[in-house]
This record gives C-alpha cells, structure tokens and sequence, in this order.
C-alpha cells in the first residue's frame, strides 16, 4: 500500500517537474464545456486544456467546444442535465439567473487563498453576487475610441479631453464632409456603448449601477439630461447614416474607407481593422472624454468567466483548473497578441506589447477610479437590456420619440425587477 | 375449446374486422407521431403560458397574467398587425404565379429551362434569399439605390425605416413564393381540357373571358391548394425577418413567430410562459384557416 502510494507521488512530481510545481494529484476525468468558438479563442481553449492535462498524467481532461451563440442557449439544458465540470459565461448580472436557480458554485474559498485575493482584485466585484464569488474571469478588453489618426491629423485635430472637445472635432470633421463616428446598431448593442459612456460621463458610476439594477426610473431627469447630451450628437448627424440597418461588422468599412473619422468599440474591433489594412500608425485609441469634470471616469470592460456548475462531478479537478487559469503565467500567455490579444485579468502578469493593450491597460489600472461596468447587457438583467437597448436604437433613429421611449422603459422597470 | 379451435375464431375475427383493423393499422404511426409531436405540445405550451417560468428554476402559476400584459404590450401589437399585412400581402403570390405559369405554358425552344430559371427561387434557401434581398436594399452600395439613383430618385433605406421595412421583406418573400405558385398552376393547366378550350373558342371566347370562364374554373384545385401554402407560409415567416432585420428597426418587423422566439428562446428572452402565451394566440389565429380548410376540404369530399 505504501509503496504504491509513494509511487504514484514520484509519478506525479515526475510528471509535474518540467511544468510549474504542482504538488496535489488530481485523478478522473475533468470535462469543460467552452464557447470559445472562434479560430483565435479555440485555438488558446484547446491549448490551455492540453497544457492542464499534461501537467495531471492522472486527469483526462475532456473538452468540449460550442459555438458561441448556440452556447448562450445550450447553457441551460446543459446546466440541469448533463453538467460539465466547468463551465465558460459572463460576469455580472449575466450570471445571475443560474446563481439563482443554484446552478453556479460558490467558489468564494477561491477568492479567499491569497494568489487569488490580491492579484485578482480588480475584477472581484464583477464575479461577487451576494458578498460570495461564482467563479473566476480569464480576459477582459478595454472599450474606447478608437479612431483614424491620420484623418484627425489632416484636419488638425487633437485627442478631446473633455465633450466640448469631442463636440468642435465632430463639427471639423462633419465640415468635411467625414461623419464623425461609425456605427451598426442592427443588432442594438451597439447603442448599449454609448448609453453607457454618456451616462456615466453625465450622472457617473454609481447612477449608472443604480439605473441598471433598476433603483432609479427611467423618466428621471438625470437619465434625461444623458439623453440630452447623447442628442447633441445626433443633431449634429454625428453618426452615419442608416447605421440601423447594420451589425458592427458591417459598418466597419465607414471607418476604414476614411467616410468616418472614429469608433466606440471594445478591443476586439482592432483585429478586423488592421485585417483591413489599417495601420498602427493610421489608428489611435482614447478614452471616452468627461463630460462633467466633478465626476471620476468609469470605464465598461466586459469579463469573460470560467465557473464550476453546482452538479459537477470533478470539484476539485475543476478548482485546480481554475487557480491555473488565473495563474499569472497563463494569464500573461493566454491573453499575448498572437493568442486572445486581450487583457490579462492577474496583476502580476505582462500585458503583450501592443499599442491598444498598453493603452486599454494603462487606462483601466491607472484612469478609471470612478469603477468598472460590465456593459449594459450584462449589468441590466436580460429583459431590461432588450427592451432598453431597442429604445436606444429608436431614439437614435428618431430623437423626437424620447418621451414615449422612456416611457415605455419605465413601465419595463416596475415589471421587470 | 381445444387450442385449434381458438386459433380457428381468432383467425375469423381477424378476418371479419380486416376492413377495420388493416386502415387502423396504417394509420396508428401516424396518428402516435400527431399525437407525441403536435397535439401534447400544444396542450403543453396552453399549459405553460399560465405559467412564470424561466425555463430553470420552479414554475409559478400565474393565471392569466401572462395574457393580461399581451393586451397592454406594444411589441405583441406590432407583431399582430405585421402578421395581418403578410397574410393580405403573401396573397399576390398567387395572381403573379398564376400569370407567370400561363406565360411559360407554352411550346418555345428551351421553354423547361425558363420554367427551372422561375422555379429557381423556390428551390434556394430562405436564408439565401434574405441575404440577396438585404444586399439589394442596402442603403449605400445597393443595386435598388443604384437604380434610383439612375432615374434621379432619392436614397431610401428599406429595411432601416420602420414604415417600409415589413413591405421589403414581404417582397423578398414573395420572389420564393410566386414560384411556388407558378409552379402548382404550371401542373394545374396540364390537366386543363383541351376540348373545353376548343369548344370555348368556338364560341368566340378569348382573352380574359377565356381566363376567368373557362380556365380559372378548372384551375380550381390548384388555387386552392396555393391559397393553403401561401396562408401557412405567411404565418410561418421567420427565417427572412431573422435573416434581415432581425425583427429591427426597433422591433417593427416582428410578426409573432419571431417574437415568441425573441420572448422564449432569444438570447435576452427566457420568459418561457409569455412566450407560450403568444404561440397559443398564434395557434389560435392559425385554428381559423385550418378549420376553414378543412370544413372546405370536407365539403369538397362530401361533393364528390
């Protein structure tokens, strides 16, 4: 018996030798269920599974691979029937409903083992529902302006500091005869953005939380003097036309082709801009101006999250993957250029050499004190999103139906919450 | 009774009720595949809609709650209104694939090419057709706007302004859907009798007298039978408004089918009993033609 024990230890530690020191000997079968679908996050997911299994000769790690809009559906038959170990979502509010029905486990113990609780710090909040956490982010990418350098360059045009800024550069351009931003608001995300921005620009981030969790209605004037602002710039036609008729994608073109001059996107945009053949020298990014000077900056940086479903088998195979993925090591790894090319959610690892990255980090640890969003569909629960995001949509389009959109939010509210 | 005999009687009984059994037999897979895959789900999602549910946790019983916000909810209004202009609309299927099958009933070189080019659209995907559609409006690089552009109109957006953009997808549907038409009057005048025809000319009847009098009449089945698909395929529209739109701009292009997903199965949805509650209403809706087919398909057996 002992020898067999000590055997099994020398094998372990054998095994564990060329990869980083891992003492414990995990054993069975370890299955994950992923959405990460795309060619670059596939690529990174199956890596980090091959990277775990060889690190656990005694583990099988089985992984599998949905694509990632059918994956948001799945999730919940697969939740209450056929468990994996672990699970990819969102954080915030996103994760609510399966935190409620009692399908996520409380991994708070996680949280409370000092590599976790002091180089995950930034993001804790965002995977906290009820003063426990639910499970651990793994990327995350900064939202900003990302706009065509060389454009602002030629017409002399500065980064803005503050809205004035952002309002004088839009007339410049527009005189032109080039729209200021770019935009696809088909699938009405898009204008969640810029809801968010404005809004915590004008009322800040703790209104902003408040209005999603649905403490504040709608027809309040702060939420009107938003929208005030927010209409300057469509009286302007600071936007491109028939943009509901598009996804992000597909307005894209607008920016590359120099017919608009900026984009508020997430990260992820500057992968098919530079596909397009944008150069870095063509693309600048900054962070959305203030708009009241009282009011500390806040910034939306979306979390994607790995959690351990309360009916998995595997619980410990499945912490020991998480505490991997967070591992500064992985972190810096998984989220360099050539793989995620997004932020590394552990403080202690490097964030790759990338002018946005650099940017996106710089801005998020050092110039948004006033907090961290997640977005608004994921801080606004699923049916408020829906209904305000089209309200957006509309009000863009059409500006003069606020009263009647706001309105119809409002009503939505004091249903939905 | 030796065990021959009972063989003997069962054998008999078999035989006397064959008119019976043999016809029940047949239908029996038929009637279990109706019965697991049409009539529980539809007494399942009556159920449901009485419900809160989220599709996770326990369901709530709320009555007709559900129903209840369906009257005050704008959306479901929309929905309802967009599905009426489908099926009124859906309807020129049939006149414009009635007129394109007696263009292409006649003997030409070629004329089985033409016939498949018409057929073409039927037989591509919806999805594909949406597509198509979606590039030919696109407000900036679109051929429609290229074409009005020529003659010296203004740019329109079709599918990005709330009042055109339910007409732009009908159109888009009824490019298939003419087809179809076509091509069930295109077997519908081959079973048209010559004499007739004759015997009408005879009596100096052409044009559209010759249409409405003699060939319309017997073209009866067909138009019957495309008046069916047509009202189903209205009521069906799902894949072009998801393909296009997206049920957009700010939800004017829903009909019910793709707002009960929207509700249901959506990725912000999940309301599991409101979403049930529009399918039966949809189902109800849907009851009155299928009672009006099959009292008209009862009537026509009865005639015969």
């Amino acid at each position: 018996m002992k020898t067999a024990w000590t055997t099994t230890a020398a094998l372990a530690l054998l095994a564990a030798l060329p990869a980083t020191a891992q003492d414990e000997s995990l054993s069975g079968t370890l299955t994950i269920f992923s959405d990460m679908s795309n060619p670059a996050p596939r690529a990174v997911m199956e890596d980090m599974a091959a990277r775990f299994d060889e690190m656990h000769p005694d583990l099988e790690v089985e992984l599998t691979i949905i694509e990632r809009e059918a994956y948001k559906t799945q999730i919940r038959n697969f939740l209450t029937a056929n468990p994996p170990d672990v699970a990819n979502w969102y954080a915030a509010n996103r994760m609510r409903p399966y935190i409620e029905a009692g399908l996520f486990e409380d991994v708070s113990d996680l949280w409370a083992e000092p590599e976790i609780a002091e180089n995950l710090a930034s993001t804790k909040s965002a995977l906290t529902v009820d003063d426990k956490q639910w499970g651990v982010p793994y990327t995350y990418y900064q939202w900003g302006v990302f706009y065509r350098a060389d454009i602002y360059e030629e017409h002399g045009l500065e980064e803005p500091a503050d809205w004035e800024g952002l309002k004088s550069n839009c007339q410049t351009l527009l005189d032109a005869g080039t729209k200021c931003f770019a935009i696809g608001t088909k699938f009405l995300w898009t204008a969640g953005g810029w809801f968010d921005y404005i809004n915590m620009r004008t009322n800040g981030y703790d209104f902003h939380m408040q209005l999603t969790n649905g403490q504040v209605p709608w027809t309040d004037e702060r939420v009107r003097t938003t929208f005030a602002n927010w209409r300057e710039l469509i009286d302007m036609g600071a936007f491109i036309d028939n943009h509901q008729s598009y996804s992000w994608q597909e307005a894209l073109p607008f920016m590359v082709n120099g017919d608009a001059a900026a984009y508020l996107m997430g990260n992820f945009a500057v992968a098919p801009m530079r596909e397009a053949g944008l150069t870095d020298d063509q693309l600048g990014f900054y962070q959305f101006p203030l708009i009241d000077p009282d009011l500390p900056m806040a910034e939306d940086a979306p979390t994607d999250t790995f959690h351990i479903p309360s009916g998995a088998e595997n619980k410990e195979a499945a912490r020991a993957f998480l505490r991997f993925v967070v591992s500064p090591e992985n972190q810096t790894l998984i989220n360099g250029g050539d793989a995620l090319g997004q932020l590394p959610v552990n403080a202690a690892s490097e964030v790759d050499e990338d002018k946005f990255l650099e940017e996106g980090f710089e801005m998020l640890s050092a110039n948004a004190p006033g907090g961290i969003a997640q977005f608004f569909d994921r801080d606004a629960p699923a049916e408020m999103a829906s209904v305000a995001m089209e309200g957006f949509q509309e009000f863009m389009v059409f500006p003069d139906n606020l009263d009647d959109i706001l309105g119809r939010l409002e009503q939505a509210r004091q249903r939905i919450y | 009774m030796t065990a021959t005999d009972r063989q003997a009687t069962g054998a008999t009984w078999l035989r006397r009720n064959r008119q019976v059994v043999a016809p029940v037999l047949f239908l029996l897979p038929g009637l279990l595949f109706f019965l697991v895959y049409v009539l529980l789900p539809v007494a399942q999602s009556v159920q449901i809609s009485f419900f809160r549910w989220d599709g996770l946790g326990e369901p709530d019983y709320v009555g007709l709650a559900n129903y209840r916000e369906l009257a005050g909810d704008r959306a479901f209004e929309v929905s309802v209104i967009n599905n009426v202009k489908w099926l009124l609309l859906y309807l020129l299927a049939i006149p414009g694939g009635l007129f394109i099958a007696l263009f292409l009933n006649q003997t030409v070189t070629g004329i089985r090419l033409y016939k498949s080019l018409f057929f073409f659209p039927f037989v591509i995907s919806q999805v594909v057709v949406g597509l198509v559609f979606t590039w030919f409006y696109d407000p900036t690089f679109g051929l429609l706007n290229a074409i009005l552009g020529a003659v010296g109109l203004g740019p329109v957006n079709v599918l990005g302004d709330p009042a055109l953009a339910t007409y732009g997808i009908i159109v888009a549907g009824l490019w298939p859907q003419v087809a179809y038409c076509m091509i069930l009057y295109l077997t519908g005048l081959n079973a048209v009798d010559p004499e007739q025809v004759e015997a009408a000319r005879l009596d100096g009847a052409k044009g559209w007298r010759m249409l409405w009098y003699v060939i319309l009449p017997q073209l009866r089945p067909a138009t019957f039978i495309a008046f069916v698909v047509t009202i189903i395929g209205a009521l069906r529209s799902f894949d072009l408004i998801s393909v296009m739109t997206n049920g957009g701009p700010f939800g004017s292009t829903r009909v019910l089918s793709f707002y009960m997903f929207e509700k249901a199965l959506g990725e912000y949805g999940f309301r599991m009993g409101y979403g049930a509650a529009i399918a039966v209403v949809l189902f109800l809706i849907m009851l009155v033609f299928i009672a009006y087919f099959l009292w008209s398909m009862w009537r026509q057996e009865r005639g015969a």
